[in-house]
């Protein structure tokens, strides 16, 4: 199976401080479902920015798509970024617009024509069980809804990589569970997932879902998953 | 994203209107009022300065100052008839004695009206392309005698300041853009700021720095445009109201003040002006800003 994301002996230090990531190394396969754990200052947040392209790592090379991405050009960056679904633990919605807008806003940014907007976005709230709630504005969704809202935001273009930040970390353990389902349901349609979670109660509910364990800003393998040489496809 | 000029346009919903204060816009409609009063100043004068060089360039009054009568007036006589053949000479008109014992009344009294005063005899000539050189000659080999005085001479104190406000003017409308592009840049560094969550939440998803500015510098631009407009009429207005009183005044100076249709278009013209700069200004803060960022 193809890689999709490449680390080789990566590190990344803010400032002067000491590397909050040391020698990462690893590579995720295309089409599969991985869980980042750790306790928290592990470095999950550090390394989740460096697979959506928020940060360049301090040094090794990130490999994303089959191009070094600490070499790419700001003006490459969006490309890449379109092809990346980022779902965040405090959602990140822009407030002032309606949920449908919000869902839309990766299509307009992709200068997709409103005409060919809507039928997606309709898609794309029936699927996270929104359907009524598309003209609400987040700060009168619950979080449940406004993550569900986050997660069709992310999905909607149809990302070849999703990455997902904490994702069940403001919502209750029934609406933890649906919100997996969905990562799980978009896996399946060949999605690559990667949830950065500590919850370790979720782990158990995807049963193929490879597992990264980040101490220290050090990556552990306890599923021995990751163990193919970060060069060769796994 | 599609940029449209719809209010209702999702693009437009992206930044928060709601937030937005209307200072700017009123900064921009005091900027424009002010440009476009300087700008008037500025216009007028080169106009008054151009009608000035026009009207007194080639202007000027030959006065025989000759004790005895006939002498002066054969000379006067002869200057009538040997003037008006020279090249490029439009007019020539002896001043009415009449009219020069009554400009003399105040200082001479009534003594001025006596005949037997010798009273300077004065002749207004006027030339096309400035050529007294050629007049003063024809004057002096008629009346060696002959005090030859050129209106661009003695006004030209009057000419200087004209041109010195002129230019003031010009300074005045370049400092106050610079003002704008200032107050621009401020503004879209703030914007920038209060919409810091919105602009990394469209990075995130793959907006490029272009289409971020594109947001920034139409809002930027609309504020201008708006509060350049309510400037412009404004301004417009006032000058409109004292180019009216200037009319009653009835000098010929000052009417050479009066704007154009031209300088009135002109004018008109100030605000699309700078709302193209505000629009540079904001593209220019917002890529910089959001260069440094990755």
């Amino acid at each position: 199976m193809a890689s999709i994301v490449q680390f080789e002996n990566v590190g990344l230090r803010y400032g002067s401080g000491d590397e909050t990531l040391s020698d990462i190394s690893f590579s995720l396969n295309t089409g599969a479902f991985y869980f980042l754990t750790g306790p928290s200052g592990a470095g999950k947040t550090s390394l989740l920015k460096l697979l959506y392209l928020a940060q360049r790592a301090t040094r090794g090379t990130v490999r994303i798509f089959g191009e070094d991405a600490g070499a790419l050009p700001r003006t490459r960056l969006p490309g890449f970024r379109r092809r990346i679904g980022v779902v965040f633990q405090d959602f990140r919605l822009v407030p002032h617009l309606s949920a449908y807008d919000n869902i839309a806003l990766p299509l307009r940014v992709a200068g997709v024509s409103e005409s060919d907007i809507e039928a997606p976005v309709r898609e794309m709230l029936a699927w996270v069980g929104l359907t009524d709630r598309g003209r609400a504005k987040p700060p009168t969704l619950s979080g449940g809804e406004q993550q569900r809202i986050a997660i069709a935001r992310a999905v909607i273009g149809r990302p070849e990589l999703l990455v997902a930040d904490e994702p069940t970390g403001n919502v209750d353990p029934d609406m933890a569970e649906r919100l997996l389902h969905l990562f799980d349901s978009l896996n399946r349609l060949g999605t690559t997932v990667v949830v950065a979670t500590h919850d370790f109660h979720l782990l158990n509910r995807i049963p193929n879902a490879h597992m990264m364990r980040l101490e220290k800003g050090r990556l552990n393998d306890p599923t021995g998953a990751l163990r193919n040489p970060p060069r060769g496809a796994a | 994203m599609k940029l449209s000029l719809n209010p209702n346009a999702p693009d437009r919903r992206l930044l928060d209107e709601s937030r937005r204060t209307r200072a700017m816009t009123w900064i921009m409609a005091i900027m424009v009022f002010l440009t476009v009063l300087a700008g008037a100043l500025g216009l007028g004068m080169f106009a008054a300065t151009a009608q000035l060089d026009r009207q007194l360039a080639g202007r000027l009054t030959i006065q025989i100052v000759e004790p005895d009568a006939a002498v002066r007036d054969s000379q006067v006589k002869a200057l009538r008839t040997a003037l008006p053949r020279v090249a490029g000479v439009t007019r020539v008109a002896e001043v009415d004695r009449e009219r020069l014992a009554e400009l003399l009344k105040p200082w001479l009294g009534d003594t001025g009206l006596d005949p037997d005063l010798p009273m300077p005899a004065m002749i207004d000539v006027e030339t096309r392309g400035g050529n007294g050189a050629v007049v003063e000659q024809t004057a002096r080999a008629i009346a060696p005698g002959a005090r030859i005085d050129r209106h661009a001479q003695w006004l030209s104190p009057v000419r200087g300041f004209m041109t010195t406000m002129s230019w003031l003017a010009v300074g005045l409308m370049l400092l106050i853009a610079s003002a704008t592009a200032a107050v621009v840049l401020l503004a879209a560094r703030s914007g920038l700021d209060t919409h810091r969550d919105t602009i990394d939440v469209l990075h995130m998803l793959g907006s490029t720095d272009v289409q971020i500015a594109r947001l920034f510098q139409r809002r930027i631009a609309f504020d201008t445009l708006l509060g350049g407009l309510l400037g412009t009429v404004a301004a417009l207005g006032l000058v409109w109201f004292l180019q009216s009183r200037m009319a009653l005044v009835g000098s010929e100076m000052l009417s050479g003040v009066a704007l154009q249709q031209r300088d009135w278009f002109l004018l008109l013209l100030v605000p699309l002006g700078f709302a193209l700069l505000a629009t540079f200004a904001a593209r220019r803060t917002v890529l910089r800003a959001l260069g440094r960022t990755l």
